[in-house]
């Protein structure tokens, strides 16, 4: 019975986890939105109730199914994302919502698990090898579809989010190589805005004067070194260029935050001060449930959603946030664990990618809330407020757990 | 090493976010501090002051209600009559608009001040009409109002607290109110009660949404606590008038309890005036009156040579170090010569004295004698000056006395250490320091260290501290105040001194100051003083300085004057001593001749040498008694114009 097999061989931890999140981050939606007479919290609960029915419907779904259409999905998916620019919904100046009546639902919460299965389908078939330039520029494309409709709606938060695939690609063979450079194009980005671009040079140069009298006789290869060196160049002045001339103030202003540049605390600084300060009075046991101050003055912006960790901060202390991070910290690793047992190269590279979405949320989600990551509209998964992001991930995951309860059936 | 780029970079990400939290809610505090700015209000409630009651349970200092009238710009209405307005707060159209444009400009939506400070009847027929005024509305607040026109120096002030007392000490805010001077700062804990406080959770547009968790942390308001001095009103409204026209101070101690009757200062003020609308002015005034100084506390802190009643304790440290006795006498050629070419002047009868009659005629031959003798019984000089010093220090002279009142000068008593340092090579001998036999040379004192000395003698041999305090609502005052001090001066030594200071009034000094049917005790004293005038040293007339107790037998007050530029200390200090002790003791007065040439000394021309601000003086000491005012004739002096404004007082040693 395929009902029973489900039952026994559901992978429990995470199920548990996954509950827990949901529950946390409906209390402290609870909290923050105890004052407000719109119906917040009721209609969370509401989101909350309709995830049992989905959950259901995604196990008991043919185990293959989703490999079987991943194609058929992913088309669908990007087709709605496109549909955006003629039927899409402005909030906020975003087009990335289908208004059906007085409900909305965002299109690109969607893609990601669709993306996901697109990209673990392609990477099944066994003659693909990634060391090979053709196959890398597939995948990669495969990625880019659907960041390309998203990015201009625009939403270059859940556009980020699909460089997380980068680090997929590499665990199925994607050369080191990429990765290293986006690192290296990270740090240089950052440094170049922290220092003046002819010291960035200089210690480009240092490290890779070391590195190049370092190596062995045989690998020197004085070219390559030298248009690295160019290319570094080239890139730190051009960040420079760009960031003054082409970024608007308000992208500028968002980077100075972090960099200790601007003290705007009643401007642009106002969100990231605030969450600060709610997080930071919070001490080592929080104030309290429901008896967060910056909570109920409503101090800190878009707290429900893209915020709503400062509720978990200045209420629940460290020992609460220690806590969330942890849960989320285990429920990443577990998916990982799960992924690396899977006997199917599908499931396994879908595992991953559940994996590094929902990790690549959360780091970027607190990241920005504690003031250590550019303000950039990303929610936190199962916490924030919102239908389509709660169902988004709640599809993404039990994809893959039932992928993994099915695993026996396999073969 | 694929498989595990994923996992490591969750776990360093995750305990990169667990760090920077941890940064944010525990290493770094100051974000506690900025939620509660952000979030959370502080109301308070203002308790009213403690009473403040003389010894008899008199009320000197109650509160009067005053009020501040508030307006919240943006709710004032357009048709405001502001004629009719204007009219009841009694403030013309002018004023009116720039008051308002003042407040507006402060914030149109948050409440300030419009009018501040209004007493009850400036307030009441504005009361009534305030329903019509949108947006005005009233905020009490409890100030001070004096029952009596005396005794300021001894309540103090209330005042704003400064930014500085704010940064010190957490219970204050901006505005809040605190005693300054006198008994006002001494109890101002116990006066002043503890505020309450609300808290009020405020959304992010400053508006109140209710009570901060249910009002878990408000406090109620703590009612400050009534207290009792230990002065006699009557005898300090006395005193204060005796000393109108003249500056000095008068501090009259109970010798068997340590409690302070009266302590006087002049020239003072009426403590109201520093109350109510007028007060900066008034305040300033008294502040910048440098010559008069109307709130320097000369019974605390006007420090002298205490001249001949300095002799008493010449005599005891004597008689205590076995170097003379009762008979030991001394020949007196109206002067004394101690060493060649060194000649102390004497103003006695001559002749052959004993202690009796040194004291009585303050002969100085007979006391710088029994200075020297103390000093010279011991090989050492310097271990004699402080065998010398140890006894004087233990009648409370040379250190602050530990009294209730926030002023004071600790006065001075020489050590070996003061002669090291004013002689560096050695080399000094008794005849150096023997001006402290008289009460000149190195030895300072204040009023109130004089008062205490007279009523350790009054008490052969001990003394509580000097205190103001009698009682405060149900509770004890500080044990300090009942701790029995005992001098190192034996008490069968005291008889034969007590016996001298008897006959200052029977025979000496003091012999037409006798009061009837009272055996008063007392010793003369003056003090030459200086003053630079237009850059001249000059000499001014001698302080007149007296102390006494009474009675002789069962001593219920004792007593120190010192009256600047008073001349002879029988002259003024003495009279006013006996007036003093004829009031404490029958409550009425006999020498009605003593009281009316007192009334009328004035000392205001010898005054007018110093220069002074005739505008400050306009407000000091002016009797309000009608009665009283008849009785003096106020002489009409001309203050010179144009003095500088620095004179220089000085006192010297030389006698």
């Amino acid at each position: 019975m395929k009902n029973q097999s489900v039952k026994n061989n559901i992978d429990w931890i995470s199920v548990f986890i996954y509950s827990a999140l949901v529950i946390l981050g409906w209390l402290n939606i609870y909290s923050s939105s105890l004052l407000s007479t719109d119906g917040t919290y009721q209609k969370q609960l509401i989101f909350i109730a309709c995830t049992i029915p989905l959950i259901f419907v995604v196990l008991f779904v043919d185990g293959k199914f989703y490999e079987k259409y991943a194609s058929i999905i992913f088309g669908v998916s990007l087709l709605s994302l496109a549909g955006l620019f003629l039927f899409g919904k402005t909030i906020a100046g975003q087009r990335c919502w289908y208004a059906i009546g007085s409900f909305t639902l965002q299109p690109s919460e969607f893609a990601k698990a669709a993306t996901s299965l697109a990209l673990a389908k392609y990477l099944s078939d066994t003659q693909i090898n990634l060391k090979e330039t053709n196959r890398q520029i597939q995948a990669l494309a495969i990625i880019f579809l659907p960041v390309i409709l998203i990015l201009p709606q625009p939403d270059p938060g859940s556009a980020l989010i699909y460089s997380i695939f980068i680090l997929v690609l590499h665990r199925e063979g994607l050369p080191a190589w990429y990765v290293w450079t986006g690192f290296i194009t990270i740090v240089l980005f950052v440094f170049s805005l922290i220092l003046e671009p002819q010291y960035v040079i200089l210690i480009s140069f240092i490290i890779l004067a070391i590195v190049y009298f370092k190596g062995r006789v045989v690998d020197r290869n004085i070219i390559l070194s030298g248009m690295i060196l160019a290319a570094i160049s080239v890139f730190v002045l051009s960040v420079n260029y760009v960031f003054e001339n082409v970024f608007k103030q308000h992208h500028r202003d968002r980077f100075n935050i972090l960099l200790g540049k601007t003290v705007d605390m009643k401007g642009i600084g106002y969100n990231t001060n605030q969450s600060e300060i709610a997080i930071g009075s919070g001490g080592w046991l929080g104030k309290g449930f429901l008896e967060g101050t910056q909570t109920k003055g409503g101090f800190v912006p878009e707290q429900h959603t893209d915020y709503i960790f400062t509720t978990v901060g200045e209420e629940w202390g460290f020992v609460g946030s220690f806590i969330v991070i942890a849960l989320f910290a285990c429920l990443f690793l577990r998916v990982i664990y799960l992924a690396e047992r899977q006997k199917t190269k599908f499931s396994r590279v879908y595992g991953y990618c559940v994996a590094g979405i929902l990790f690549i949320h959360f780091f970027v989600n607190i990241a920005m809330v504690v003031g250590i990551f550019p303000t950039i509209g990303v929610p936190l998964p199962f916490f924030s407020y919102g239908g389509s992001g709660l169902w988004g991930f709640t599809i993404l995951l039990f994809i893959f757990l039932k992928m993994d309860a099915n695993k026996v059936n396999e073969w | 090493m694929r498989k595990v780029l994923l996992p490591s970079l969750i776990i360093i990400a995750a305990s990169l976010l667990v760090i920077r939290v941890f940064y944010l809610q525990i290493i770094d505090d100051s974000f506690k501090l900025k939620s509660e700015n952000n979030a959370i209000k502080k109301q308070y409630d203002y308790p009213e002051r403690g009473y403040i009651y003389d010894r008899y349970g008199k009320l000197l200092v109650a509160n009067q209600a005053s009020y501040d009238i508030m307006v919240i710009p943006r709710e004032v209405k357009e048709d405001l009559n502001i004629s009719e307005f204007c009219e009841l707060l009694n403030i013309t159209k002018e004023d009116y608009q720039k008051r308002i444009a003042k407040a507006r400009v402060y914030s149109p939506r948050l409440p300030s001040v419009f009018l501040s400070q209004l007493n009850k009847s400036e307030f009441a027929a504005f009361q009534e009409k305030i329903r019509k005024y949108d947006g005005f509305y009233f905020q009490k607040r409890s100030l001070r109002d004096y029952e009596v026109d005396y005794g300021a120096n001894i309540f103090g002030f209330i005042t704003q607290v400064n930014e500085k007392l704010i940064a010190k000490n957490p219970y204050y805010n901006s505005g809040d109110l605190i005693g300054k001077q006198g008994v006002e700062q001494s109890y101002e804990e116990i006066l002043r009660g503890i505020k309450g406080v609300k808290y009020i959770q405020k959304d992010k547009y400053n508006r109140e949404i209710g009570s901060y968790k249910n009002g878990k942390y408000d406090t109620i308001a703590v009612q400050g606590e009534d207290i009792n001095l230990t002065i006699d009103a009557e005898l300090q409204k006395y005193g204060e008038e005796l000393m109108i026209n003249k500056r000095g101070g008068i501090v009259a101690l109970e010798p068997k309890t340590g409690e302070i009757l009266a302590l006087i200062t002049a020239p003072s003020y009426d403590p109201g005036i520093l109350v109510g609308r007028q007060r900066s002015k008034n305040y300033t005034l008294l502040y910048h009156d440098s010559i008069a100084k109307p709130l320097y506390d000369r019974g605390l802190l006007a420090e002298y040579p205490p001249g001949s009643p300095f002799k008493l304790l010449t005599g005891l440290v004597a008689l205590q170090e076995g170097v003379i006795d009762e008979n030991f006498s001394v020949s007196c050629h109206h002067g004394f010569s101690y060493a060649r070419g060194r000649f102390m002047r004497c103003h006695c009868s001559g002749g052959q004295l004993q202690l009796h009659r040194g004291i009585y005629q303050s002969c100085n031959s007979y006391f710088a004698t029994a200075y020297m003798k103390t000093i010279n019984k011991y090989t050492k000089p310097a271990a004699a000056v402080d065998v010398w010093s140890n006894h004087l220090k233990s009648f409370g002279l040379g250190q602050f006395m530990g009294y209730d009142l926030p002023t004071g000068k600790r006065g001075k008593i020489p050590t070996s250490k003061t002669y090291k340092r004013m002689y560096p090579n050695g080399g000094w001998r008794s005849t150096a320091i023997v001006s402290n036999a008289i009460g000149q040379g190195e030895v300072v004192m204040t009023p109130i260290q004089l008062a205490n000395m007279m009523a350790t003698i009054a008490n052969q041999g001990y003394y509580y501290t000097p205190h103001i305090i009698k009682k405060i609502e149900g509770k004890k005052i500080d044990s300090k105040f009942t701790t029995k001090h005992t001098t190192t001066i034996d008490q069968k030594f005291f008889p034969p001194i007590i016996s001298g200071l008897f006959d200052v009034y029977n025979m000496g000094t003091a012999s037409r100051l006798k009061v009837e049917g009272i055996d008063i005790c007392g010793k003369t004293g003056t003090a030459e003083n200086f003053a630079k005038i237009g850059g001249k040293r000059v000499q001014l007339k001698d302080h007149s300085i007296f102390v006494a107790f009474a009675p002789k037998d069962n001593p219920k007050i004792a007593i120190a004057i010192m009256i600047e530029n008073g001349g002879f200390g029988a002259t003024i200090a003495g009279p006013i001593a006996s007036l003093m002790i004829e009031k404490y003791l029958k409550k009425k007065i006999t020498r009605k001749d003593l009281e009316t040439r007192v009334l009328n000394i004035s000392l205001r021309s010898e005054y007018a040498k110093l220069g002074g601000m005739p505008e400050a003086e306009a407000i000091e000491s002016t009797p309000k008694d009608s009665a009283l005012k008849a009785k003096i004739i106020t002489p009409k002096v001309t203050t010179p114009q144009a003095v500088v404004k620095k004179t220089i007082i000085d006192t010297t040693k030389k006698n």
